[in-house]
């Protein structure tokens, strides 16, 4: 049954967040309908006309995805040291955090706690896309490592919903070895015997996929998420070719093996309620 | 025995050794008018190559990021082959993924170093153009990175320590990579070889470019060459992305904090191995023997660490990668105190002797 939530968790009400440029209509990026914001949102940000999966932000997706209230965040203060002292043009990496702060309301790419899905307990990590397009930074792996743990301690399933443009680069090796990190802590959760369903959301790219998204036990997508381990403009850069139609879409890794299912955003409570039934132990 | 040319001719100097390439010039000369003229200048040139070993010394006990990242590149530099040729003995390759292909960007096999059994896993990237062709310029697809798996593995089967040998731009973009899952290729094999039950060394000895190196840099030990560079994106890249402007790669590179000595402040490698003078490419034969030195001298040290413990410890080096000193030490006198418990535990869980009936 329901574990009660430990007293040291800081409670963390989460407020539903504007995530479509200001004004009543908006465009579809893929289906080019004029549509109607407030009808957006109600769909959980899902075009109405073509199912084209909006980004959302880690507030807004916890807000559609967990029990009312029931996510209790951990860490939540975690900032970034800065480990190289990174400058680049006229500015900094530090003044970059502080720009993202602002446009995300996040302190860093990631958001880890305890919640609730259908009256299940589970430890969820959610990534951030604007901050600094999700990037995994120590930061994001040391709270992915504490996510595990936790997941460990309390012998509870761990979610994570990755949506990044990969490592830091303004972190150096020190993001690169995060990867190496969160792996060596998948490992150790593998061993222990402890359910991961890797959720890949628009986008999922570099250092991100090569690592933790790409080790969950099952590993679900969202419809066409972009999903793969080189950008496509790198890519078509290298080779000189034009790339192929719904090259490194959700669809495509499905057919090339290397996502279990694609869910539906509305569909995606649900499916990790069912998920988790079905792996008790 | 293949030509393993360390001679370093006119068009193989980088663009800061100007004033070496002059005194190379000037020696030339001075040699080839003794020659005709039968005038002895060998005084004069024993000057000349005082002064030139001076310049070296002096350009590469400075050298900048960029230049480093030149180094590394630099088209005579030692490749995994000559590491094989020079440093292995009765190296056997293992082909295969068993899957798809036998990628040649990654080499594996087995083979002994000093005097211990190891299996080696490196990237290759081909001297001449044809090589180059044949292993993708050292950039492997997600075959080579499978092959790299279940060779390591076998060889954690039979108790075999294995060395990695770093040396590729990056993992290969394209869209047969793709398809097979690159990504998931890097990712298993980060997994395996943090839990891998034989000591793992890994040794950049040339570029190490991002994903694509760390694919089989994951270990008890990751070290470098002094004029290698290992960066989470290639100067390149980060100042096309960053700078709006590739050609502004030595600042990213600067800002990167890609060489050795940079890496192991940030006590993100364990050691540096020394370059011979000038660096890897004038004396290939220094290069190698001084990594043969490191592998030995730091296998004897991992053999002798308990499977157990080694795993411990390795996992505790991957997860405190960008934690804070003061952090790290609190972890590691916490762990210590853990393995102490444990260890009392386990003593006293020893269930009693039963006498013998008299
Ligand atoms: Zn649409």
């Amino acid at each position: 049954m329901a574990k009660q939530a430990k007293s040291k968790w800081n409670g963390f009400s989460l407020r539903p967040r504007k995530e479509m440029p200001e004004g009543l209509w908006t465009k579809c990026p893929a289906c080019e309908h004029m549509l109607y914001k407030s009808a957006v949102e109600k769909n959980l940000n899902v075009c109405p006309e073509c199912n084209h999966h909006f980004r959302i932000s880690a507030a807004t997706r916890i807000n559609y995805l967990t029990d009312e209230d029931s996510f209790q965040q951990v860490l939540g203060d975690l900032k970034t040291s800065d480990p190289l002292g990174f400058k680049f043009r006229d500015t900094t990496y530090k003044q970059r955090i502080k720009d993202d702060e602002k446009k995300s309301g996040e302190k860093e790419a990631m958001l880890i706690g305890k919640a609730f899905i259908k009256g299940r307990p589970l430890i969820l990590a959610v990534m951030e896309p604007n901050f600094l397009m999700g990037s995994m930074g120590a930061v994001v792996g040391e709270k992915l490592c504490a996510a595990v743990d936790m997941a460990m301690d309390e012998k509870l399933p761990l979610v994570v919903f990755s949506c990044s443009g990969g490592a830091r680069m303004h972190e150096g090796v020190v993001s690169l070895g995060q990867m190496a990190k969160t792996s060596a802590a998948m490992a150790r959760y593998d061993d222990s015997g402890g359910l991961f369903i890797s959720v890949l959301t628009d986008p999922t790219t570099g250092g991100v996929t090569a690592s933790f998204a790409m080790l969950g036990d099952c590993i679900i997508a969202e419809p066409g998420a972009l999903i793969g381990f080189a950008g496509p403009r790198t890519i078509a850069e290298t080779i000189k070719v034009e790339l192929p139609e719904g090259f490194q879409t959700a669809e495509f890794m499905l057919e090339h093996g290397f996502v279990d299912m694609i869910v539906d955003r509305k569909d995606m409570r649900s499916e990790i309620a069912r998920l988790i039934d079905y792996c008790q132990k | 025995m293949p030509d393993r040319a360390n001679k370093i001719n006119s068009g193989d100097h980088l663009d800061f050794e100007q004033k070496v390439a002059d005194l190379d010039r000037q020696m030339n000369e001075l040699r080839k008018l003794s020659s005709i003229k039968g005038i002895d200048y060998s005084s004069e040139i024993r000057q000349l190559q005082k002064e030139q070993v001076n310049e070296l010394k002096r350009i590469y006990s400075n050298l900048t990021a960029w230049q480093t990242v030149q180094v590394a590149r630099h088209p005579k530099r030692p490749l995994l082959s000559d590491y094989l040729d020079l440093m292995v003995k009765d190296f056997r390759e293992f082909h295969g993924d068993r899957c798809f292909g036998d990628d040649r960007a990654i080499v594996t096999g087995l083979g002994q170093i000093g005097r211990d059994r190891v299996f080696v896993v490196g990237q290759n990237k081909g001297r001449n153009t044809k090589e180059k062709v044949v292993c993708n310029f050292g950039c492997p697809n997600p075959e080579g990175y499978r092959k790299a798996l279940i060779k390591m593995k076998f060889a954690e089967k039979y108790g075999i320590p294995v060395v990695t040998l770093i040396d590729t731009p990056g993992a290969y973009p394209g869209i047969g990579a793709e398809e097979r899952g690159q990504a998931q290729a890097i990712a298993a094999n980060l997994q395996e070889m943090s839990r891998l039950r034989v000591p793992i060394i890994c040794i950049c000895i040339g570029e190490g470019g991002s994903g694509g190196a760390l694919g089989i840099g994951v270990g008890d030990r990751l070290v470098m060459l002094e004029f290698a560079y290992y960066s989470v994106i290639s100067p390149e890249g980060c100042a096309a992305i960053l700078w709006r402007d590739g050609s502004q790669a030595p600042h990213a590179a600067e800002a990167l904090k890609l060489t050795s000595k940079d890496l192991l402040k940030l006590e993100l490698v364990d050691a540096v191995i020394p370059e011979p003078l000038g660096g890897a490419h004038r004396n290939v034969h220094d290069t190698v023997y001084n990594v043969e030195k490191y592998i030995v001298k730091t296998l004897r040290d991992l053999k002798r660490t308990k499977v157990d413990n080694l795993l411990e410890n390795r996992y505790w080096k991957l997860r405190s990668i960008g934690v804070s000193p003061a952090e790290r030490l609190r972890r590691k006198t916490l762990a210590g105190r853990e393995r102490i418990k444990a260890a009392i535990d386990k003593i006293h869980t020893k269930p009693k002797p039963v006498p013998a009936k008299v």
